[in-house]
């Protein structure tokens, strides 16, 4: 690359002067307008833009709560209620922040479980995938201690419940709790702490979202065909065709969300929450968010505490492992038929663990988790492993445009131009 | 491949409706009572919640205390300035310190929040046998069921059936967890006198209390669901524009 002014193709002279100097527009117009993308996304390729989207209301609405919210045991829920009725449209930030968090799981399970039915974690985007399982994570720890800030009854028990999981540890583990309370009981350095990390959080998880797009855009997107796109037949510019689609997509994620915050803004939540919080009086159930019931169903699957938090961890860290597990060089499912199958028994499972993980700790939920659980694991330990091996995959499409316009021959040529020269 | 999206959203609301963070908890069966602010389009009956006002102060807040609201929130009720300044000048606040750096009691103002029958939560267990009678600023969020839990509460006090044995000072309840409860019935007939001549029936203040209550912990419900309805139907033909912009773009290619 040759030092000095940037080549610019801008006509705009502010633009052409800025770009020349700092090649942002270039960037922008070669990432998000010319982008080759395949042409044949369905609707599931919308959930990476919701996330970005639904990362920056998060952030937005955050900032604002900070702004009145008192980060001390004595203040802290009565803060939150003050929010909801003092504050100028305080109810709205408050809830939008609340659901926001709901919504963001929502996207991101079914982001997930779109990148595992059609096979985007395997080469060679398995550090786009990698990258994705660390924002998963991040996430959960963001959501963990945001909901310990009311302090209501959940998140009083609930932040006690899980940090406390660290003990199981051996050697280490005292000292961890230790650390993550700031004392020897779950509170107002714990409060602080994590009130603290809660606000740092989000702009670590903006950092490697950054990475994520990154690598994506080495890799390029995968498709519901998984296969590879093998020219300009195969692709669209991302704008306007993508900015089209993904703006439709939004607006009706806006209206599921609208839909949470006006009319059911506690419908997500545990009405616990809204006792403040007491050390003295034990919920009957302590139970967690929603979108942690899984994961809760699989520790309390296993009678043995450290057996059982490491499951839990493992249930998540396995993700990281997944391309090397799938070792078929087919991507999607639609072209796997045993696979397929399994993989849709294992939604089953995880839908079925997340309803344990809400009922108490008796039978039968106790058995069905446990059955759950192993099917979980044993999808991708063996099942997977083993399909690589035996399955007979059906015949894949030559090439998506093959696929997606039929017939034979080459494409039309005005087609693949015009958007082109729309770019 | 809209049909798959519909389908995963179809799938995300059939999980919720089955919620599971709300099964978990006591089974006892809340009937449903209808209320002014029932459904999507429901609002505040404002005579309902200012007798359920009227209910809680002469009521229950000898033993409750309501500490997030203030009296001058009871203008959203549709008291007027002067009925509102009225209510609060009858208690009497701790202020202070004044400039000889002494704490006196003045006249509440419609500033102050409602005042609360104990100075803590000792002196509050201490007069209702080791019980605590709670805040009930939030409680019908802070309940399954919240209102109809509430109303279901205060006229579910009945005889413990035969073969149950309550314990010292408890009372047999049809919808608390567990049928026992430290506080005694705390409704009876024509226990409150309504000026506008509706009957004190236990089903009367009961509705009205819960009404009151449940506008104290919810005072935005109206203005959210307004502004809800809205939005909604400025998303729903902002996704039609969306939508056929999307058509037309992708008319070329396939
Ligand atoms: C004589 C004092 C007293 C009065 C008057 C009183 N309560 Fe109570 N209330 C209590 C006590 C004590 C408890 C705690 C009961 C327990 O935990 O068993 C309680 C509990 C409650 C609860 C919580 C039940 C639960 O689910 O935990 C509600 C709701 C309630 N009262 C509403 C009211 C309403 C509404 C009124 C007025 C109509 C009222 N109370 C009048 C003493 C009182
Ligand atoms: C990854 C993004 C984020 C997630 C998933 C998240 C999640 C949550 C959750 C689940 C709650 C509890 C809500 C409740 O039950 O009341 C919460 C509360 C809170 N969050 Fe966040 N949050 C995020 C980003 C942020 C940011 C960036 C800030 C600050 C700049 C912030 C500030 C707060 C504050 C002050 C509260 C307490 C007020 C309240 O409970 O409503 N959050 N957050």
């Amino acid at each position: 690359m040759a030092i000095g002014l940037h080549d610019s193709d801008f006509k705009n002279p502010v633009i052409r002067w800025v770009d020349q100097r700092m090649p942002i527009f270039t960037m922008m117009q070669k990432e998000y307008g010319t982008f080759p993308t395949p042409r044949n996304f369905n609707y599931f390729w919308n959930f990476g833009a919701l996330a970005m989207v639904n990362l920056m209301i998060m952030i937005a609405t955050g900032i604002f709560l900070a702004m009145h919210y008192t980060p001390h045991t004595s203040y802290a829920f009565d803060s939150v209620e003050r929010i909801m009725r003092d504050v100028n449209f305080g109810w709205l930030i408050r809830y939008v922040h609340m659901n926001g968090a709901s919504m963001f799981f929502i996207v991101v399970f079914i982001h997930i479980w779109r990148g595992m039915y059609y096979g985007s974690y395997k080469a060679p985007r398995e550090l786009l995938w990698m990258l994705g399982v660390v924002i998963f994570l991040l996430m959960m720890a963001t959501a963990f201690m945001g909901y310990v800030l009311p302090w209501g009854q959940m998140s009083f028990w609930g932040a006690t419940v899980i940090t406390n999981l660290f003990s199981a540890f051996p050697f280490v583990g005292d000292w961890i709790v230790t650390l993550l309370w700031g004392g020897f009981s779950v509170d107002n350095p714990t409060l602080n702490r994590f009130f603290s990390l809660h606000y740092l959080l989000p702009f670590v998880i903006v950092g490697v979202v950054f990475l994520h797009v990154v690598a994506l855009h080495i890799t390029g997107s995968n498709n519901p065909l998984g296969v590879e796109p093998k020219g300009p037949q195969d692709t669209l510019p991302f704008h306007p065709y993508y900015t089209a689609k993904d703006s439709f997509g939004l607006v009706i994620y806006f209206i599921v969300f609208a839909g949470f915050v006006f009319f059911a803004p506690n419908f997500l939540g545990h009405p616990d929450n809204y006792i403040p919080a007491d050390p003295l009086v034990t919920p009957a159930h302590i139970v967690p968010e929603w979108y942690f019931l899984p994961f809760y169903a699989i520790l309390r699957a296993v009678p043995d505490k450290l057996g059982g938090v490491l499951l839990m961890f493992g249930s998540i860290l396995v993700l990281f492992v997944l391309p090397w597990l799938d070792g078929s060089p087919v991507r999607s499912m639609r072209f796997r038929p045993v696979a397929r199958i399994a993989f849709l028994l294992w939604t089953v499972c995880f839908f079925v663990l997340m309803y344990c993980g809400g009922m108490p700790a008796e039978e039968p939920y106790v058995t069905v988790s446990r059955i759950a659980t192993a099917y979980y694991f044993g999808y991708f330990l063996v099942i997977l492993p083993l399909l690589a091996r035996l399955e007979k995959p059906l015949p894949l499409p030559e090439s998506i445009a093959r696929a997606v316009l039929g017939g034979g021959g080459p494409m039309p040529a005005g087609a693949a131009a015009k958007p082109m020269d729309k770019a | 491949m809209f049909r798959t999206t519909l389908g995963a959203f179809a799938l995300i609301g059939g999980l919720l409706a089955t919620s599971p963070a709300r099964a978990a908890g006591e089974a006892i069966a809340i009937p449903n009572h209808p209320f002014s602010f029932d459904g999507v389009f429901g609002t505040y009956d404002r005579a309902s919640a200012q007798r359920g006002f009227q209910v809680y102060k002469e009521v229950c807040a000898n033993c409750h205390a309501m500490r997030l609201l203030s009296y001058r929130n009871l203008r959203e009720l549709g008291l007027t300035d002067q009925q509102v300044a009225a209510i609060a000048s009858q208690v009497q606040v701790q202020d202070g310190p004044n400039d000889e750096g002494q704490m006196f009691e003045r006249p509440g103002r419609p500033s102050d929040r409602f005042r609360s029958p104990f100075p803590n939560q000792q002196a509050a267990r201490a007069a209702n046998n080791g019980a605590y009678p709670v805040d009930l600023s939030v409680i019908a969020k802070a309940r399954n069921g919240g209102a109809d839990y509430l109303y279901a509460l205060l006229t579910g006090y009945a005889d413990p059936p035969p073969g149950v044995t309550m314990g010292e000072g408890m009372n047999y309840n049809r919808y608390f967890p567990g049928h026992q409860i430290a506080m005694g019935n705390p409704l009876n007939p024509d226990q409150v006198e309504f000026a506008d001549g509706t009957p004190g029936t236990v089903e009367n203040m009961a509705r009205d209390v819960a009404t009151f209550l449940q506008w104290a912990a919810e005072p935005e419900l109206e203005q959210r669901r307004a502004m809800g309805v809205k939005i909604i139907i400025f998303l729903t033909i902002l996704g039609g524009l969306a939508y056929a912009v999307k058509r037309k773009v992708w008319a070329d290619v396939h």
